[in-house]
Parts: C-alpha cells; sequence; structure tokens
C-alpha cells in the first residue's frame, strides 16, 4: 500500500497526492520513507511565494495567475496557509473561497494548511507538502501565506519568486510593514489598483525600492485589479522575467541549494528539538537547588542520547 | 492526533451561508480544520475540494430545496473518486423529514435539520468518523 502511494503520485494520481500531503503533514509512520522515495522526482517545478498583509488579495490574485498559466499547458500546485487557533488547534482555511476560478480545474491542486502551532516546524510542513506536489508533476507552485510574522517570512525561503501583494488603504503605510519582507520580495503588486491610494502605494514602493542601487535584479512594481484580471498580464510577464533571471544568472542553482540547506537545517532543529523536549518534560526544577541555571543546563545536554534522536 | 478536516460545502444556487459559517466556527472552537468552499458550488467544485484537501468529513448545507438532487450527486461523485468509503457525508439545512430516509439510502450518513446544535453535530462526527485520528 504504501509503495502503491508512491508510485501512484509519481503517475499524477490526484487522490495520491493528496493522502500523502497529510501523511507527511501528519509525519505519519514511515512518512520520511516516502519522501526519500520520490524526492529525486522534484525540481521541476518553479515555486512562487504569495505573501502581503491580509486583505490584499492574494487568494484572489492567485487564482488569476494559476488560471492562467493552467491555460497555457502547466500544472499548478497552491499551497493555502491559514493559522491555526492556538486554543482550540482548529482552523478556517478560507482560501478557496476566492479560488472557484480553478477549484475544478483538473490542471489545478489546491491545498489548504493551518499553521498548526508549529512555529519552526511550518516551513518544514511546507517544504514536505512541496517536494509531494513536486513529485506529482507541477510545473509551477505558490505557496500563499499572510506576511506578518517571522515565521511567514521563513516560509518564503521555499519559494524560488517571492510575490508581495499590497493593497491601499489596508491602514498599514509601507514602512510599517516587516523590513524583513519588504527585502526578500523579488516582485511587488499593488492590488486593488482602482482603489483610491494606489498611486500613494506604488509611488512609496518605488521610492523605497530607489534606496539601493546594486539590484542585479530590481524589483518591477506591477498595478493589479485581481477581481477583473486588469494587470495581472503585465504581472505574469514580471514573474517570467524573474524566473529567467534565475537560470540564466545561475542563481536559480545557488538558491535551490540554500533552499535545500535550509530544508536540512529544519529537520534537524525539529528532531533535536523533540528529544530535548522529553528530556525537559521529566526535568522538575526544585527551588532549593544549589546549582546555577548554566550548570543545571549542562547536565541536562549532556544526557542526550543521540541514538534516540 | 491530527486534527479532524471537514469541508463545509454550499451547493447550487443557495445564498444562505449563516447557518453554515455558525457550523464553521463551531467546528473550528472544537479544534477541527475546516475548509470552507464559499457559495454557489457545483458537485463537481466540491468533490474536487474533497479529495485534493483530504478531508474526513463532507458537510453540506441546503436551504434551497435542491436536495434531493445535489446530495446524491454529491455522493455518486465521491464513490467515482474513490473516497467515499472513508468520508463521513452529512447534509444540513432546510431538508423535510420524510426526505431524510430516502437521503440515508443515497449514502449520506446523517442529516441535521434546524434546530440541531452544534454540540451534537461535532459529538456525532467525534463518534462517526471512517478513518482512525493516530
Amino acid at each position: 500500500m504504501g509503495s502503491d502511494l508512491t508510485e501512484r503520485l509519481l503517475a499524477g494520481d490526484k487522490l495520491a497526492c493528496a493522502r500523502l500531503i497529510s501523511i507527511v503533514e501528519n509525519e505519519s509512520p514511515g512518512y520520511q520513507e516516502k519522501l526519500e522515495i520520490v524526492y529525486p522526482h522534484t525540481g521541476n517545478a518553479h515555486t512562487i511565494g504569495v505573501t502581503g498583509p491580509p486583505g490584499s488579495g492574494k487568494s484572489t490574485l492567485t487564482d488569476k495567475l494559476a488560471g492562467r498559466l493552467a491555460d497555457m499547458g502547466e500544472k499548478i500546485g497552491i499551497v493555502a496557509i491559514d493559522p491555526t487557533s492556538p486554543f482550540t488547534r482548529g482552523a478556517i482555511l478560507g482560501d478557496r473561497i476566492r479560488m472557484a476560478g480553478v477549484s475544478d480545474n483538473k490542471n489545478v491542486f489546491i491545498r489548504s494548511m493551518g499553521t498548526r502551532g508549529h512555529l519552526g516546524g511550518l516551513s518544514k510542513a511546507t517544504a514536505n507538502a512541496l517536494v509531494i506536489l513536486s513529485a506529482y508533476g507541477c510545473t509551477y507552485i505558490f505557496v500563499e501565506t499572510v506576511g506578518v510574522g517571522q515565521s511567514e517570512i521563513d516560509i518564503m525561503r521555499c519559494a524560488d519568486t517571492t510575490l508581495m501583494v499590497l493593497a491601499p488603504g489596508l491602514g498599514d503605510d509601507i514602512q510599517a510593514i516587516k523590513a524583513g519582507i519588504m527585502e526578500i520580495a523579488d516582485v511587488f503588486a499593488v492590488n486593488k489598483a482602482d482603489r483610491e491610494g494606489a498611486e500613494k502605494t506604488y509611488r512609496e514602493t518605488m521610492a523605497m525600492l530607489d534606496f539601493r542601487n546594486d539590484w542585479d535584479f530590481k524589483p518591477p512594481v506591477c498595478l493589479t485589479v485581481a477581481e477583473t484580471g486588469e494587470g495581472v498580464d503585465l504581472l505574469m510577464d514580471s514573474l517570467f522575467a524573474h524566473k529567467n533571471f534565475l537560470s540564466s544568472s545561475g542563481k536559480l542553482i545557488e538558491k535551490r541549494a540554500k533552499k535545500k540547506a535550509a530544508h536540512v537545517r529544519d529537520i534537524i532543529r525539529d528532531r533535536l528539538d523533540a528529544r530535548v523536549e522529553e528530556l525537559l518534560t521529566s526535568y522538575v526544577p526544585i527551588n532549593n537547588e544549589g546549582s546555577d541555571p548554566y550548570t543545571l543546563s549542562e547536565s541536562i545536554i549532556n544526557q542526550i542520547d543521540y541514538s534516540k534522536v | 492526533m491530527r486534527p479532524i478536516r471537514v469541508l463545509v460545502a454550499k451547493p447550487g444556487l443557495d445564498g444562505h451561508d449563516r447557518g453554515a459559517k455558525v457550523l464553521a466556527r463551531a467546528f473550528r472552537d472544537a479544534g477541527m480544520e475546516v475548509i470552507y468552499t464559499g457559495l454557489r458550488q457545483t458537485p463537481e467544485q466540491i468533490t474536487q475540494a474533497a479529495v485534493q484537501e483530504d478531508v474526513d468529513v463532507v458537510a453540506i448545507s441546503i436551504l434551497s430545496g435542491a436536495h434531493m438532487h445535489l446530495l446524491p450527486r454529491v455522493v455518486s461523485l465521491l464513490k467515482e473518486e474513490g473516497v467515499y468509503d472513508e468520508t463521513l457525508v452529512l447534509g444540513g439545512g432546510v431538508i423535510p423529514q420524510e426526505d431524510i430516509p430516502l437521503l440515508r439510502e443515497q449514502g449520506i450518513q446523517e442529516i441535521f435539520t434546524p434546530g440541531t446544535t452544534t454540540t451534537e453535530t461535532i459529538e456525532f462526527i467525534r463518534n462517526n468518523l471512517k478513518r482512525e485520528l493516530a
């Protein structure tokens, strides 16, 4: 049954893809072996990270971009990430609502994921889902998440091209948005460009980009109205321009190597973390202990059994 | 233990989504991951979402009266995709009592009419899942 699933995935079976994404997300028994089997079949998917403040129209824009690419014969994967409640551990994963255009297109696979309190582990869960989608045969994969925190910036490390979607009148000035995200964006879209304030947002973005003059690829800023599709063709041109820049400059190879290194780091951190967690749950601090925190930590660290990691 | 994944779907031309949204929020508060499809979904769109999202439950809300056509159609599509046996299919909304036995025969496990509490619905799901949560 197990090898059956990976075989079916590589043959393009949609249900096998869905089931394997669940297996790797849940880290079900045997999930690592399955990833090892399919990993050699990855590498053909260009991954586009879509981020930006809530309400900027990321899902609507992703729907339009995915639709255009699917019409061109590409096989599209979309991973839409929404926050899990830290209290109830439940989540409303509502990005599919805005993707009605492609939701029954047989060349588009959409998967919704909750953050599940992963913190750092979310980028690992996302990276593993991307391995499955790539082995499934996707040529383009969109990873969509709200860009307001460090873990969301981390997720963008899985992307080849990062698209930052802004919109006027959301109450945020460009300056208020985390500097880290602005620095990793390769392409900008000022969406809802038919609204008041769009020109200002556009000008502020361009001005911010003018602060640097050592760009090897200066991020284009596109005006879009995702609802109507206006400007989407020019945005696609910008995304293709970045993709072509990556291949022709050799940067793609460099980026993929960094991605793999980041993935390895996430896996190692997660496994060590789990082992340390186990040790710490059995550690009961006694207030009157003579030792300082440093000596106490040393003795616990010395108890880590690497054969159990 | 992994969370239960539920697809809350509104098929056809029915524009009343308050009930579906109340249910979606209750499921979230009960620790479930809820994929809410929005309005005006075709049975094909609902089935594709159920397959891609690998859900445990498909909860269909209909207040338009088209339940005798739409609900069995979703069941037959889920069977075609090979996921029906592992999916709990539920219906809710304005569905007359006399239609319920017919719908059960067609493969909808249970129908929840107005007045059912969200607690009852959540308990039913927890007790009737067709797959392990391990």
